[in-house]
This record gives C-alpha cells, structure tokens and sequence, in this order.
C-alpha cells in the first residue's frame, strides 16, 4: 500500500483522543478503514483534507500532549499493513437523490454507539432516520448490510490480491503438511456446551478451532509472526487472521487480537462483530495490519483440505477442511467419526516440516480435550 | 415579616401600575411620560391613580409627538433622570425610531462611554383587539436586531410587576413589550413580589420531547398548546425568552440537547424575524443535537386584518403550534 483516500475525519482540532481510538476513515485498496491513533493527546490541528489522496507516512494530523501546547507529533496511516491484501474499496459520494436522510443528531449519535447507518431503516414514511431509529438499531444489533456495491472496487480488490498472493508464491518457499484429526469429542462437548446455552449465546465450531490453533501456535512460534527484510520476526502475541469470504466475490483477512488469551465467548463475539463489520465494509486499521498468521476455513464449502497460499510478510497460514463423518480405525476396531482435515503451508525460510508435523500434533492434541480450551488462556 | 406563601390576587395591568407606583416612590429621579398616562390614566389604564398620587412633575401628560417625547425622554436620562416613557403602541413608536435607533441605542458607544441612558420605554404590542394593521403589529423582533439596547417582554404577572425596577436600573436604554392582550390577565402573585432578573430565558414547564420556545403574548397560548400535547402523549418543554435581546442561547440550546426537537411561537412575521434569529443560532450552535428541522408558529406575512376570524387566523393560536409541535415529532413512529 503507497497512499489512502481520506474518506472523512472522526475528530477535530481540541478533541481528546487516547490510543486506539478510531480517529479517521480512509479508503484504501483493502477498503475503507478506519485509522486508530497510536498516541493520546488533544488534537491540534487536522492537516489533510478529506478527499485528499496520501502518501503513507504523511502527516494527517497534529497532537499536543496532553495539556500542553506543542504540537509535533503526526498521526501516519503508515502503521496500516505492509502490503495490500484484499477487501472492498466502497466507491465514494451517493448521489443526492440516493442519499438517506438522517437527523443531524442521529448521524452522531450512530457515531457514538457504533451503529452502521446502512442498516438503519427509518420507521416513518418521511423515510426520515432519528434519534430513535438509531436507538433501535443499536438495541437490536443487526447485522450490517451490503457495502455499496461498484464494479470498480472489486477489480481493486482482485489487483490488491494478485500482487499479494503473486509476491507470495514469488518469495515465500512454501512447504506443506496435513493431518486428519477425530473431532466427534469436540463436537459432542459442543453439543453439550450449547444445549446449556440461549440461541444467541451458543458457540459455532469454529470458536473452539481457533482456540485450538492459537493455543497451538504459542508451541510453535516460528509459525507466528513476519518475514521481514530479510529475517523473522517472531510475535509473542497471537493475532489470528480470519479469511473470511466477502459477498460477491473477495475475501479478507482481519485480526482477532489475543486469540490465544481469550474464552470461547469472547471469540465467539469477537467474530461475530468482524464478520458483521466485514460486510458492513468496516475495519480497523489495526485489524487489517496486526495478523500474526491466518486460519483459512473452506469447510462449509465442502472441500476436504486446504492448501493454503502465505500472506506476506505472515509465514504460515492453517487451513481447516469440512468435518465429514469417516471410517476410523483405532485399537483394531472401524468406527464412524467425526473427521476434519487440519493442513499447514508455512515458509520455509522461517521453519522446517519437523515444526510444522509438531504444530499439526499440538493442535490435535488441544482438539482431544475440548473440556480444557474454554478455560484454557 | 411577610407570609412567603402569602399571594394577592391580581392582573397584569395593576401589576404594570404596582410596578411604577414602587418604582416612583423609591427614587425620586423616576418619572412617567406619554400619551393620556395623566389624566386619562393611560391608553390601557395602566397608570390610573398615579397622577393624583405623585403629582404632574411626575406623571406628564405629552402631545402627540412621539419623536419629540421619547427624545426628551432619552436628554432626561443623560441628564441623569430615570425616566419611563410610555409610547401607546409598537405600531406608533416607528415615529420615534430615530430617536431610538439613532440615539438612545448609539450615543454610548458613540461617546466612548462617557454617556448612559438609563431610560424604559414601555410599549403595547400585539394583535388579537380588532384595532386592524395600524394598531396591531409586533415589532418587537426588530427591535431585537438593534445593538445596543436591551429588549424585555414580560409574559407573566411577576415580570409585570418585577422587570420595570431592574430596567431602570440598567445605565442602557430597555424597551419593554408589553402584548395589549395580557393587561386584563388575571392570577396570583406573591404579596412580597419584587424586582426580577431580566437576563435569563425561563422554562415555564418542562418536558423532554420538544422544547417550544415563545415569548410574551404568546406564551400563555403555548403553555395551553403544551398540556393539549400533553394529553396526546407528547411532553413539551416551553421556554419563555423573557428577553429578546440579548438572547439567553444557553437555557435554549440546554433544553435543545435534552428534546433535540423544537418549534418557535413568534407572533411577528418569519421574514427576518426573532424567530429566524433563533433558528440561525441553532443551525450555527447546535446544528448535531437537532433530530427534526426547527419549525415556526408565526404570524401570516400580511398585514394584521381587521374582521376577526381573520385577525385570529393571521397570528399563532393553539390548534396550530399544536398541529406544528405534532409534526416535528412526527419522526416517533
């Protein structure tokens, strides 16, 4: 990624910002993002001009510490990703005849609570929104709709993934490992899991996998982290990438923080929050810069096993296949099991097969007493 | 000494002349001036009795000349007077406007603040008697857009009785609007009532749906338009601007940030009008609290009619800031 489009400011000059706050939203090939600040202060001066096209690493805005009245310090969307993966690319103004009608006041109460205006539907034949529909929505939650759809961000799209992947099988020597793993244990105290649980509240599969991966990596660690300039980066934290499938073709691949330090429930919200925010063509940008590797699940689409392609500068990526009911062999005797096809592509700059087999082991190991991942952090 | 809890039943016009009576007794550079307020006891009795009471040096009696009265007026105050002058109707003081605009309003900023006029022009405002256009108008607003004097508009009987001493005792010209409908309103007011604030909008009842903001004349039908509201569910705050100039913007935005839906009563015109001030303010002050478009009850741009129904109709009634309060929170399905 070499510049941004600045879509619009979340601040202005005398606010109080504290890091991680979302100060900004900017399109970018991967989509439109919204830009954290990575230093708290009070705002001095907004430098760049929505609209404007930016380098990465030019000035946007200004901070003075607190209280106090220099005013060095620049806010960069340098810190977003290196390089350009996927993701919408929202094509920018309505028309005004397209454009919703929305209450000067519900557009910032929407800003406060978080809630995606294109969802909202206002309840008057006005076709006005309110405060009120706001309330509604954000009481209710539900899920984002659609970006706006334009043929000219899906061909962004596909470019930012050619130059991605592309580099990737360019650069990246990568080797490949797979193994079967019996998932009936998992799935059973799954099943038990959620039958203690309300509708919402209940777990998807996929929630105790990743558990199971990022547990797993922590005992692998040349799995986790970047290849950079030449030499690897391990990262202590595990921010596993979620390759999660756009509507209409696309994919990307944001970070849920901690993976490896959070319960069940706190994963199962967290995905559930990216895959609404994905949809609803709105990430942070330290969602889309911060994975430390990917899990990649093409299960639902019915494929036995993924052969999955690095994405720069990650080393590995895991891929799950579909859990499909196998004949299974163990101490002389054929049983039906519940059976998933876990692979590994890693680089082999970075590790050996030997630690990949290792990481492989380790996740089937984590998978035979799913009791243990709930708590497990 | 006195009851706190203890009231006297009484009008708006005998709180006006209580007003006086208190103000000319306690200082003795205070004096009344106008059409028919001696022997004729004022154009709408307000000061019947003061003349026998404090005598002609007092209470004078002037010609027709509204220039030339209210210009002596404001050499009284300069000389160091307290004078109240009353000019029948807003309608007839455009006679004296330059008196007003061109001297009471500039001469101390124009001397460096070397002069004060501590002078009160009272004035009826107001349609709704069947005096037709030339005896009905509310100029008021445009009073309002005159920097340098200070607009009050008392609505209730303690602003009768309580403005006249605390404009008195403003070193700049205060005009007071007093709407012609009010004199004969009729309710309790404190034995012990007193001199008033006259710097503060008030909240006459409160509310959290939308805030209707109003003055004067129209308060009392904006308060009754509030409880109509109210039995439909709808729960308005009414402010009473009290002062027209300066505006209090903060207890109007407050109330703002908590409806974040209003309608302004004005009976002047909308062209150009307090009204339209108060709208401009909130666009520029509190454009992210508005859930609705401000709306305005006004009065019809025409000039006052004569025949009843049409005068009712020209100027803001219950049914219609009712109708027009309903409207802007229309958007709660």
């Amino acid at each position: 990624m070499e510049a941004g489009t600045l879509v619009e400011w979340r601040i202005k000059p005398g606010d109080a910002v504290t890091r991680g706050q979302v100060v900004a939203v900017v399109e970018t090939q991967k989509g439109a993002i919204d830009v954290e600040i990575w230093d708290s202060g009070i705002v001095d001066r907004l430098v760049a001009r929505p609209g404007a096209k930016i380098p990465v690493g030019e000035v946007l805005a200004l901070l003075r510490g607190d209280g106090k009245t220099a005013a060095p310090p620049a806010t960069t969307p340098s810190a977003i990703a290196p390089t350009a993966v996927t993701a919408p690319v929202p094509s920018a103004a309505q028309s005004a005849a397209d454009r919703q009608k929305i209450s000067p006041s519900a557009r910032r109460l929407a800003q406060e609570l978080g809630v995606d205006l294109a969802t909202v539907q206002a309840q008057t034949a006005d076709g006005v929104i309110s405060r009120a529909d706001i309330e509604r929505a954000a009481a209710t939650a539900k899920p984002a709709a659609v970006a706006p759809a334009a043929g000219d961000w899906r061909a962004q799209m596909r470019k930012a993934i050619a130059a991605a992947m592309a580099r990737a099988k360019r650069e990246i020597p990568h080797y490949y490992l797979a193994t079967d793993i019996d998932v009936t244990p998992l799935l059973a105290w799954l099943a038990a899991e959620n039958a203690k649980r309300s509708v919402v509240e209940r777990l998807l599969p996929a929630v105790p996998l990743m558990k199971a991966v990022a547990l797993a990596l922590r005992e692998v660690p040349e799995l986790n982290g970047f290849w950079i300039d030449g030499a690897f980066r391990p990262s202590s934290a595990v921010h596993l990438g979620m390759a999660i499938a756009m509507r209409g073709g696309g994919l990307v691949a944001p970070a849920i923080h901690d993976a490896d330090r959070k319960t069940c429930d706190e994963l199962m919200a967290a995905l559930r929050d990216l895959i609404t925010r994905v949809r609803g063509g709105r990430l942070r940008s330290s969602e889309m810069a911060d994975p430390t590797v990917t899990l990649t699940s093409l299960g639902e689409q019915g494929v036995a096993q993924v052969f999955g392609v690095i994405y720069p500068p990650q080393v590995a990526i895991v891929g799950l296949g579909r859990i499909r009911e196998r004949p299974w062999v163990t101490a002389g005797t054929v049983a039906v099991r519940q059976v998933l096809t876990a692979s590994l592509a890693a680089d082999h700059r970075v590790s050996d097969g030997h630690r990949g087999a290792l990481f492989l082991a380790a996740l089937d190991r984590l998978l035979q007493a799913p009791e243990t991942l709930a708590e497990k952090a | 000494m006195n009851d706190a809890a203890a009231t006297v039943r009484t009008t708006y016009r005998e709180a006006l002349r209580a007003a006086l009576r208190d103000a000319l007794t306690r200082d003795e550079r205070v004096f009344l001036m106008g059409e028919d307020v001696g022997r004729y006891g004022g154009t709408y009795a307000v000061s019947k009795g003061l003349l026998a009471e404090f005598g002609d040096e007092r209470v004078r009696d002037t010609p027709l000349s509204e220039s030339g009265f209210v210009g002596a007026g404001i050499g009284a105050a300069l000389n160091g007077m307290l004078p109240v002058v009353e000019v029948m109707t807003c309608n007839f003081s455009l006679l004296a406007l330059d008196q007003i605009v061109n001297n009471a309003a500039t001469l101390r900023h124009m001397s460096g603040g070397q002069f004060s006029i501590p002078l009160v022009i009272r004035m009826a405002t107001g349609a709704g008697r069947q005096l037709a256009a030339q005896h009905s108008h509310s100029f008021e607003g445009w009073y309002a857009h005159i920097p340098g004097i200070r607009i009050v508009t008392p609505a209730t009987l303690e602003d009768a009785r309580g403005m006249l001493w605390t404009a008195l005792m403003d070193p700049d010209p205060v005009i007071m609007f007093e709407n012609a409908l009010l004199y004969n309103l009729e309710g309790e007011l404190a034995a012990d009532a007193g001199p008033v604030d006259i710097n503060r909008a008030v909240v006459r009842r409160a509310g959290q749906d939308l805030t209707l903001v109003t003055y004067g004349g129209s308060l009392g039908k904006t308060l009754a338009a509030a409880e109509v509201l109210a039995a439909q569910g709808v729960q308005a705050e009414v402010i009473d601007l009290r002062t027209l100039r300066p505006l209090d913007m903060p207890t109007v935005l407050g109330s703002l940030a908590k409806t974040h839906r209003m309608v302004i009563v004005d009976e002047g015109w909308k062209s150009g009008s307090l009204a339209a001030e108060i709208m401009a303010r909130v666009m520029e002050e509190a454009f992210f609290d508005l859930d609705a478009p401000v709306a305005r009850v006004c009065g019809v741009e025409v000039p006052i009619p004569y025949p009843k129904h049409l005068e009712e109709a020209a100027i803001p009634q219950v049914a219609g800031i009712v109708a027009t309060a309903l409207r802007t929170v229309g958007h709660h399905a």
